[in-house]
């Protein structure tokens, strides 16, 4: 288990399923942080009454709802799941949830001296520090706080790694600046900024961010049967689950659903119309153009560096194509959208094709709450295979790959000049200030949110 | 000498909670070991139940059955189990 946190919220979301198939959701909810802490068993926080406060908020978050919009505190959880088997569709809304009794409200960033510090001779952290915050005190190195701009020289320098740097570890990962801590202390997302990386998510220790999970309104929709539902996977689910691909299929036919689909059928779409696009562009006098793939970085674009968003492709994005297959042989399917991205489920809001979205976390705990076995499954007939290329959008590089070989059909010796930006930080959007300066020799640019690619996403199982 | 055998339950749960994480163990097992240790990947061992579920993941080693099972946990039985040590 890569920690405890992603345990415990695995272990509930298999617990949500086990009482959702038994029938008995409504009565056990309000139960499972009173099972899980049982008064004299062990606690994880300071005591087992605050964490039964912070499982009862991850339930919530799990049954759809966001923390921030709590009213009632007496709510209890049976009340919301009965407002959420209502739910007919997924508000157009932020998708991600802080839940304050989780948040440990960490210490400012600093820098400070341990006690490794040898009182040396040499004491080069005072005299490489460009604002003189470090000076000696008896036999030891000290930081003035009010003078230190953080720049970590001194903590670099030290040959004893005496100097440490503390940090919050949210506002740490967050590229855009969105997440602070709120006047209580606790973090707080500015959704206006907020591009839905994930990456605080994936961050913060006391996993006090929270997906809203589109889990249960799901499992109703299998349950209902009232029109086809069709599950679309995302490229990178190739490498999640034990087993094949083609018994992974299987599996998720199990459940309930009437079709399953490769979502890289879609990725050859988006390839073939991402080359043509490229041409014209280039054929008209533009210098640069930019993946679109990836909602997090478009995101980005749109909320902090409007003038950008002319080089990014308007090609839709695999998930789209795929969607849009699917409506054409039957329009009134409901699809599901089941990949590793906390921001696909804000794309998914903002377009008619794609009903609900679900992570691989959410998948394998659908899977295990029902006990279905991949490894053991017969293989799928997949009637159309999407080629490799297409499968290969998952990681980084993967789509500059697909859109060159397609260029490459008509024109053997087309050369691509292209650039990666693979995981996307505070830099950022300072590289791509650099990009559309025109001072780097490059008009193809993929961007990837996440390292290494969708194989990554913050809710992926295998991260590499 | 028999091998002493290393099953990693590779049922969705169990994957889920934690034995995704296990399957890498033959690559960090110290290489004297190697020889005599037989690890195999194995279908749901049908221990996790709702009551169980907190003991996932598991794994089975000489047929018996290891929860909460972790490299550590694994190491410490193998090296139980193995002649000669674990004995002094
Ligand atoms: S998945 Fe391991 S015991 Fe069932």
């Amino acid at each position: 288990m890569a920690n405890g946190a992603e345990y415990m919220r695995r272990e509930l979301m298999i617990r949500l399923v086990r009482a959702f198939d038994d029938g008995t959701l409504e009565q056990e909810l309000d139960q499972i942080p009173i099972k899980l802490r049982p008064k004299d068993g062990n606690s994880s926080r300071c005591c087992i009454y605050h964490d039964r406060a912070v499982l009862k908020y991850r339930l919530m978050a799990l049954l759809g709802f966001s923390c921030e919009e709590e009213k009632d505190e007496a709510r209890s959880l049976a009340s919301y799941k009965q407002e959420a088997d209502q739910r007919k569709s997924i508000e157009k809304k932020p998708v991600l949830t802080v839940c304050s009794a989780g948040c440990s409200g960490c210490p400012d960033s600093k820098f400070m001296v341990t006690e490794n510090c040898r009182g040396c001779f040499a004491r080069p952290c005072t005299f490489n520090c460009p604002v003189s915050a470090v000076s000696m005190i008896g036999q030891t190195s000290h930081i003035d706080q009010s003078k230190c701009i953080k720049c970590g020289k001194c903590m670099q320098v030290c040959p004893f790694h005496a100097i440490v740097k503390t940090s919050v570890p949210c506002e740490e990962a967050c590229p855009v600046g969105a997440i602070r801590k709120n006047e209580h202390g606790r973090a707080e997302i500015d959704f206006e900024k907020c591009v839905f990386c994930g990456k605080c998510f994936a961050a913060c220790p006391f996993s006090a961010i929270m997906e809203k999970s589109q889990i249960l309104d799901v499992l109703n929709q299998l349950k209902k049967r009232e029109s086809k539902v069709v599950a679309m996977i995302a490229p990178s689910a190739y490498s999640q689950f034990p087993g094949t691909i083609e018994q992974l299929f299987t599996a998720i036919k199990q459940l309930g659903f009437d079709d399953v689909m490769e979502v890289a059928l879609g990725a050859e779409l988006t390839t073939a119309h991402e080359a043509r696009e490229f041409q014209e562009k280039m054929a008209a006098g533009q210098k640069l153009m930019t993946t679109s793939c990836c909602t997090a970085y478009v995101n980005l674009v749109h909320r902090h560096l409007p003038d950008f968003a002319k080089y990014v492709s308007s090609t839709p994005s695999p998930m789209k194509y795929a969607a849009e297959l699917v409506r054409k042989e039957s329009p009134d399917a409901i699809t599901v959208f089941i990949g590793p991205c906390i921001a696909k489920r804000m794309e998914a809001l903002y377009t008619d094709l794609v009903d609900y979205v679900l992570t691989f976390e959410e998948l394998g705990a659908i899977l295990a709450g029902r006990k279905i076995d991949i490894m053991t499954q017969e293989a799928w007939k997949l009637t159309h295979p999407a080629d490799e290329l297409a499968r290969n959008y998952a990681h980084s590089c993967g789509v500059s790959d697909a859109v060159l070989a397609d260029l490459m059909k008509d024109q053997p010796d087309f050369k691509l000049n292209s650039k990666f930006i693979n995981g996307i930080d505070k830099k950022t959007l300072m590289q791509l200030k650099l990009f559309a300066s025109g001072k780097i020799p490059v008009n193809f640019l993929e961007v990837m949110a996440c390292n290494g690619g969708c194989i990554n996403g913050p809710c992926s199982l295998t991260k590499n | 000498m028999k091998k002493i055998t290393l099953e990693i339950c590779c049922g969705t749960t169990c994957y889920m909670l934690g034995t995704q994480k296990l399957l890498q163990i033959e690559n960090i097992m110290p290489e004297e070991w190697k020889n005599c240790v037989a690890v195999s990947a194995i279908p749901c061992l049908n221990n996790c139940t709702s009551e169980n579920i907190c003991g996932a993941p598991f794994v089975r080693i000489n047929g018996e059955i290891m929860s909460h099972a972790s490299v550590e946990s694994i190491f410490n039985r193998i090296r139980e189990l193995l002649p000669g040590e674990g004995e002094e």
